[in-house]
C-alpha cells in the first residue's frame, strides 16, 4: 500500500491540485516500505518493517506560503489538507526568499528502481544473516551485523504544470567481525541499489579475514604516515567537505570557500590535480534521483576538476540573489580513480599505515575542514611492499583538503554509501588512495 | 494562529532548512498541538487488541505503545523567521517474544484492524528469526501498575506560548547580537511533547505526558581582513521543563571565573546573546595555545559532554556485552572489571549516578518504554566501578533480578531499547567554588561550554574542544585561548580528577539527539556535575592553514 505507481501518483496528485485555490500549489507525495535485520553475539538481536506515505502541500499567495502534510488519500482528506496550506499560508509574512514554483522540467531516466530487493521478505532477510553468522561461528569469530532495505517511490506535481516521478529500491548491509580472543576486529560495508548483488556471505568473509589477522596489533608512535586509504575510511571525510560547498556560505564568509578579504574560491586550484569529484545520477553504480526535491532536474555536473572548484550548490533563492544559475544538492559524487588495484598500492609502498575505515569522525574547525576521527576494524603496517602486521588504532586530525593535496596514487573506485544508504544517505564511488603525510596524533587501545 | 501573530515577523522560509525531525511526521497548526488525543479508555481498548492478538498467536509476551509525538520549531536568523514549523506523529508500535524471539512491527493505522495486522505481523517476524536464536529472551520480572499515570511537572506549556513570543524573543536575541556587532546569528526554539500510551501482557497500562525544551543559538563573527570566522553557541541546556526554563531569573545566573554569565534553572537567552557577541569577537583575537600538559578546569557545561562519552557510553550493558559492536561499539569496561570490585575507573572523588528521575532532567519520567518504574543508582562509587545501565532481557547477566529501567524508544515506529540514563557525577563534599579551584592551579585551562568531541568505540581514546578557553597562570584567569583540544583515555582522566566543587556549583546539560542503533535512534539525556579539576591532561593544537 504504501507505494503508489506512477499512474495512481499522478491521479492523487490532480485531485489535489484540481482543489488549489492559491495562486500556486505544490504537491510532493512520497511513500516507503522498509525492512531491516539486526544481529549480534552471533544471534539475531531486532527484526522489524514499517511503511509509510505522506503527502505534502505547499499553497502560496504572492510570497506567503503554507505547509500541511497528511496521510490519508480520500477525496475530503485531499481537500482538507490544500485547505490547511491555504488557511496556513494565508496567516504567514511574506517570505523575501520564496520561490515560485518550477514550470515542466526535462528529467532523465536514471535505474534506481529493482524488482529483486523490492520483493524482500523477513525470511530472505534472516537467511542472509545466517548466511553471515554461520562462518563467522566456524572460525571462532563473533558477529554482529546489520541490513536495512528499502523501497519507495517519490512524485511531485504544481499548478505551472510540472510533474516528476522515481521509484527507489536500496539495500545497506554492515558487518563487525570480532575474534573471540577479544584482540581482532573486521568490519566491511556493502550498498546496492540491486540486491542480487548482496552476498553477505562472500562480504562476512572479508571481515572475518580481517579480524583474524588485525588480532595482536602492536603499537606504533603517532605522526604523520603514508595511508593507504580503503574507499570506506575516506568517504565520510569526502562527503563532509562536498556539504560544506555551498555558495551562500561561502559569499558569506563563513566556509572553507571563503576567501580573506572577501569573495570565494571558485574557480581556484585548492587540491591536487588528479582530484576530480562530480555527480552524475545516471551512472549505473551509483543511481541518484533525477530530480532534487524541489523539482530541479539534476545532471551529471563537475565539482572538484582536476583540483579546482568547478561548483558550488546554490539553491534557487540565492542563485536568484547573485544572477546565477541554481545548482541543486547532488543525490550522488563520484570521485576519478586510476587503475591499481589495494594490492598494487600494497606492492608501492616502502613504508604506510594501511586503514580499513574511520569511525566517530567530527569537526574541528570548519574553516579548514579540520576532523577528528579515529581508525577501526583492522589497521595494518606496509613495509617494503608488504602488509607487515596489525597495529593499534590512530586518532587523526586532517582536513580532506589538506589531505587530497597529499594524493601519491588514486586507485580503483568503490561503492560506499554513507549514512546507512537507503532513505537515509548518499552513495559515493570513491577510489583506493594513497595519500602521503596524513596526521595521526594519538594512541587508542581500542579494538 | 492569528495573522497578528505574525507582525513584525520578516520571513519565513519553510524547507529550506534541515531539522531534527522524521520526514514522516505530519505538518499541524500551532492550535492541533493543543487538541488533546484520544481518551485513555480508548487507548486501553486499542492496546487490548494487540495484547490479545499477540496472545492468540503464541507470543509469550506482547506490549503496545500508541504513541503522539508533537514537536514545534521557530528558527530564525537575524531579523528574519525563517521557519515556524509544528509537527505530529502518530502510530502504534507493538513488540512480541514468540519461540523465545523478539519480532517487532508498527502501523500508523491505529484501529483494531491495523493493531491486528501490525501485531500479527510481529509475531510472524519473531518467528522466522527464532529459527536463528542462539539465546532465548529472558526477561527480569516485572508487575504490572494497572492504569496509572505520569507528566513532566512543568509550569508553562510551551505549546500554549503564541508562536509570535517565542519568534520575539529570538528576534530580540538577534538583535542584541547584531548590536553589538555580530556578522550572522541564527537561533532556534525546539519543543518536544512525547504523549506515550504503554500495555504490556504484564498488566501494565501507563498514560505519560513528557515535554523537553531548547532554546539556542549559534553566533558567527567573521573578521574580513583574516579571513577569520568563530562561532559562539548559546549557554543554554536543553531541559525536561516548561516554558519557565526563558525566564532567565536572577537567582538562576551565576557570575563565573573570567568575567562570564552562565545559567542554571532558567535562562535568559537576550543576555546571552549579547554576550556572545562580544566573546565571538574575543575568540578571534585569542592567543593560539601551546600544546603540552595542562591542569584543566572544566565546568558544567562542558563537562557534561565528556561524562556522556567517556561514563555513559561504555557503561551501557549492551555496549558492553557486544550487542551494539557493529555500530556505536564495544566498551573497555568489560563485566570481569565489574565483577573484580575494585576496578579503579577513577579517583577516590569521583562518584558517577545514573537516574530517570532527576527533575527538570531530560531523561526524568516515570516509567520506562517496557513499563519499568524508574529510580537512579550508582554507576561509580569511590572512583570504583559498582554497576552498569541494563534493562529487563539483560539484567539477568549481570546477576541482577531487577531492571534499572532505562529503555526507550525514539517514535511509535522503532522499536525500544537499552538507552542512556541521566549520568551525573556528584559534587565534592567539601565547601569548594570555582573560582577557589582556580586559584589552586599553577599552569592550566578553563574550558566553558562543549565543542567538538570525538571517542573510540571502546571509549579509551577520546579528544573534546569547547567554546570559550581561559588560560590559568598561576591561580590566575589570564586571558582567552584558541585552537584547543584534549586528548586523554577514560580511566587516565578520570583518575587525574583531583577536586569536584560543592552542590552550590551543580548544574545540568545534556544531549537533545544522542544517535545510538541500527536503524539509528535519537535520545535525549542530561548530565549534571559541579566544575571539576584534572591535572596533567594532553592539550593540541588544532590552528591549521589552507
Amino acid at each position: 500500500m504504501a507505494i503508489f505507481s506512477k499512474e495512481e501518483s499522478k491521479k492523487i496528485l490532480e485531485k489535489v491540485i484540481a482543489f488549489s485555490k492559491a495562486d500556486a500549489c505544490e504537491v510532493n507525495l512520497n511513500g516507503t516500505n522498509g525492512g531491516n535485520i539486526r544481529y549480534a553475539r552471533n544471534s539475531v538481536s531486532t527484526a522489524g518493517e514499517n511503511s509509510d506515505v505522506t503527502l505534502i502541500v505547499q499553497s502560496n499567495f504572492g510570497k506567503k506560503s503554507g505547509v500541511a502534510t497528511i496521510n490519508e488519500f480520500d477525496d475530503a482528506s485531499l481537500e482538507k489538507v490544500v485547505r490547511r496550506s491555504e488557511e496556513l499560508a494565508k496567516l504567514a509574512p511574506e517570505n523575501p526568499e520564496f520561490m515560485e514554483p518550477l514550470p515542466q522540467q526535462t528529467y532523465g531516466e536514471s535505474k534506481t528502481y529493482f524488482e529483486s530487493t523490492a520483493k524482500i521478505t523477513p525470511e530472505y532477510r534472516a537467511q542472509a544473516a545466517a548466511n553471515s553468522i554461520n562462518p563467522a561461528i566456524a572460525k571462532d569469530v563473533t558477529a554482529a551485523g546489520f541490513l536495512e532495505d528499502n523501497y519507495s517511490f517519490a512524485s511531485m506535481m504544481n499548478t505551472k504544470g510540472l510533474f516528476a516521478y522515481n521509484q527507489s529500491t536500496g539495500v545497506n548491509f554492515t558487518v563487525t567481525m570480532r575474534s573471540n580472543d577479544g584482540t581482532g576486529s573486521g568490519w566491511v560495508t556493502r550498498s546496492f541499489n540491486d540486491v542480487n548483488k548482496l552476498d553477505t556471505a562472500e562480504a562476512s568473509r572479508i571481515a572475518i579475514d580481517k579480524a583474524l589477522q588485525s588480532r595482536q596489533a602492536k603499537a606504533i608512535e603517532p605522526g604523520k604516515y603514508t595511508v593507504i586509504l580503503e574507499p570506506a575510511a575516506s568517504a565520510e571525510l569526502i562527503r563532509n567537505m562536498l556539504f560544506n560547498m555551498n555558495a551562500r556560505q561561502a559569499d558569506e564568509g563563513r566556509s572553507f570557500l571563503a576567501k580573506k578579504g572577501g569573495g570565494t574560491k571558485m574557480g581556484e586550484k585548492i587540491m591536487d590535480e588528479r582530484v576530480t569529484i562530480y555527480t552524475d545520477p545516471f551512472n549505473l553504480d551509483v543511481p541518484a534521483s533525477p530530480w532534487s526535491g524541489d523539482g530541479q532536474a539534476r545532471k551529471k555536473m563537475d565539482i572538484i576538476k582536476n583540483g579546482t572548484v568547478a561548483n558550488m550548490f546554490y539553491d534557487r533563492y540565492w542563485a536568484s540573489n547573485k544572477n546565477v544559475a541554481p545548482v541543486p544538492f547532488p543525490g550522488n559524487a563520484i570521485m576519478e580513480g586510476g587503475n591499481a588495484s589495494l594490492e598494487d598500492l600494497i606492492k608501492d609502498t616502502k613504508k604506510g599505515i594501511l586503514v580499513t575505515r574511520f569511525w566517530y569522525i567530527r569537526a574541528v574547525d570548519p574553516q579548514t575542514q579540520l576532523y577528528t576521527g579515529l581508525t577501526r576494524d583492522a589497521t595494518f603496517f606496509v613495509e617494503n611492499g608488504k602488509v607487515k602486521h596489525p597495529i593499534k588504532n590512530f586518532r587523526f586530525n586532517e582536513s580532506p583538503v589538506i589531505m587530497l593535496n597529499n594524493v601519491e596514487t588514486l586507485g580503483k573506485q568503490v561503492r560506499v554509501d554513507v549514512d546507512g544508504g537507503p532513505g537515509g544517505g548518499a552513495s559515493f564511488l570513491i577510489p583506493y588512495m594513497k595519500l602521503r603525510d596524513f596526521t595521526f596524533t594519538s594512541l587508542s587501545d581500542a579494538v | 494562529m492569528k495573522r497578528r501573530d505574525f507582525i513584525q515577523l520578516a520571513g519565513m522560509g519553510a524547507g529550506a532548512l534541515m531539522l531534527p525531525v522524521s520526514s514522516l511526521a505530519n505538518t499541524i497548526t500551532a492550535e492541533e498541538l493543543l487538541i488533546p488525543g484520544l481518551d485513555v479508555s480508548q487507548k486501553k481498548r486499542l492496546a487490548d487488541v494487540g495484547l490479545n492478538t499477540a496472545r492468540t498467536n503464541g507470543a509469550t509476551y506482547a506490549d503496545v505503545r500508541i504513541g503522539r509525538y508533537l514537536n514545534q520549531f521557530v528558527i530564525t536568523r537575524e531579523n528574519k523567521v525563517q521557519s515556524v514549523r509544528n509537527t505530529e506523529s502518530y502510530g502504534v508500535g507493538i513488540r512480541v517474544i514468540a519461540n523465545g524471539t523478539w519480532g517487532f512491527a508498527a502501523t500508523n493505522e491505529v484501529t483494531p484492524d491495523g493493531i491486528k495486522k501490525a501485531t500479527e505481523r510481529a509475531v510472524t517476524i519473531a518467528k522466522a528469526n527464532s529459527k536463528f536464536q542462539k539465546e532465548p529472551v529472558k526477561l527480569a520480572a516485572e508487575k504490572g501498575y494497572g492504569e496509572v499515570s505520569w507528566k513532566t511537572p512543568i509550569q508553562k506549556n510551551g505549546f500554549e506560548v503564541p508562536i509570535k513570543e517565542k519568534a520575539d524573543l529570538l528576534l530580540n536575541a538577534n538583535a542584541k547580537a547584531m548590536e553589538k556587532g555580530a556578522s550572522f546569528i541564527n537561533s532556534i526554539m525546539f519543543l518536544v511533547n512525547e504523549q506515550k500510551y504503554f500495555a504490556s501482557t504484564e498488566g501494565s497500562y501507563i498514560d505519560q505526558d513528557i515535554h523537553r525544551t531548547w532554546p539556542n543559538f549559534q553566533v558567527t563573527m567573521i573578521d574580513k581582513a583574516s579571513g577569520q570566522f568563530k562561532t559562539r553557541s548559546a549557554f543554554s541546556a536543553p531541559v525536561g521543563m516548561g516554558y519557565e526554563y526563558l525566564d532567565g531569573k536572577a537567582q538562576d545566573k551565576i557570575q563565573g571565573p573570567g568575567g562570564i554569565t552562565l545559567y542554571n534553572k532558567s535562562y535568559d537567552i537576550i543576555e546571552d546573546a549579547t554576550f556572545a557577541a562580544e566573546q565571538a569577537k574575543q575568540m578571534i583575537s585569542a592567543k593560539s595555545v601551546e600544546p603540552g600538559k595542562y591542569d584543566l578546569v572544566l565546568e558544567p557545561s562542558h563537562l557534561w559532554l565528556t561524562i556522556h562519552e567517556s561514563v555513559g557510553h561504555p557503561l551501557e550493558l549492551d555496549r558492553v556485552l557486544g550487542y551494539e559492536a557493529n555500530y556505536a561499539g564495544t566498551s573497555f569496561a568489560t563485566l570481569d572489571k565489574l565483577q573484580s570490585k575494585t576496578f579503579q575507573y577513577g579517583s577516590k572523588a569521583v562518584n558517577f549516578v545514573a537516574d530517570k528521575i532527576q527533575p527538570g532532567s531530560l531523561g526524568a519520567v516515570g516509567y520506562d518504554d517496557e513499563g519499568v518504574k524508574t529510580k537512579q543508582w550508582d554507576l561509580v562509587k569511590d572512583g570504583v566501578l559498582v554497576n552498569y545501565q541494563a534493562i529487563r532481557d539483560q539484567v539477568h547477566i549481570l546477576g541482577q533480578g531487577e531492571s534499572h529501567g532505562c529503555c526507550y524508544s525514539q517514535s511509535w515506529r522503532d522499536v525500544q531499547f537499552q538507552r542512556m540514563a541521566n549520568v551525573s557525577l556528584q559534587p565534592g563534599k567539601a565547601q569548594l567554588t570555582p573560582d577557589q579551584m582556580i586559584a589552586g592551579v599553577e599552569k592550566g585551562i578553563y574550558i566553558v561550554k562543549d565543542g567538538s568531541f570525538s571517542i573510540d568505540q571502546q571509549r579509551y581514546n577520546f579528544q573534546f574542544g569547547g567554546v570559550l578557553f581561559f588560560e590559568i597562570k598561576n591561580g590566575k584567569i589570564a586571558g582567552m585561548l584558541k585552537d584547543v583540544a584534549y586528548q586523554s583515555n577514560t580511566q587516565e582522566f578520570w583518575n587525574s580528577c583531583v577536586q569536584v566543587c560543592d552542590d552550590r556549583d551543580y548544574r545540568m546539560n545534556g544531549a537533545f539527539n544522542d544517535g545510538k542503533g541500527q536503524p539509528a535512534q535519537s535520545n535525549a539525556v542530561s548530565h549534571g556535575s559541579a566544575t571539576a579539576r584534572f591535572n596533567g591532561v594532553n592539550v593540541i593544537n588544532t590552528g591549521r592553514t589552507l
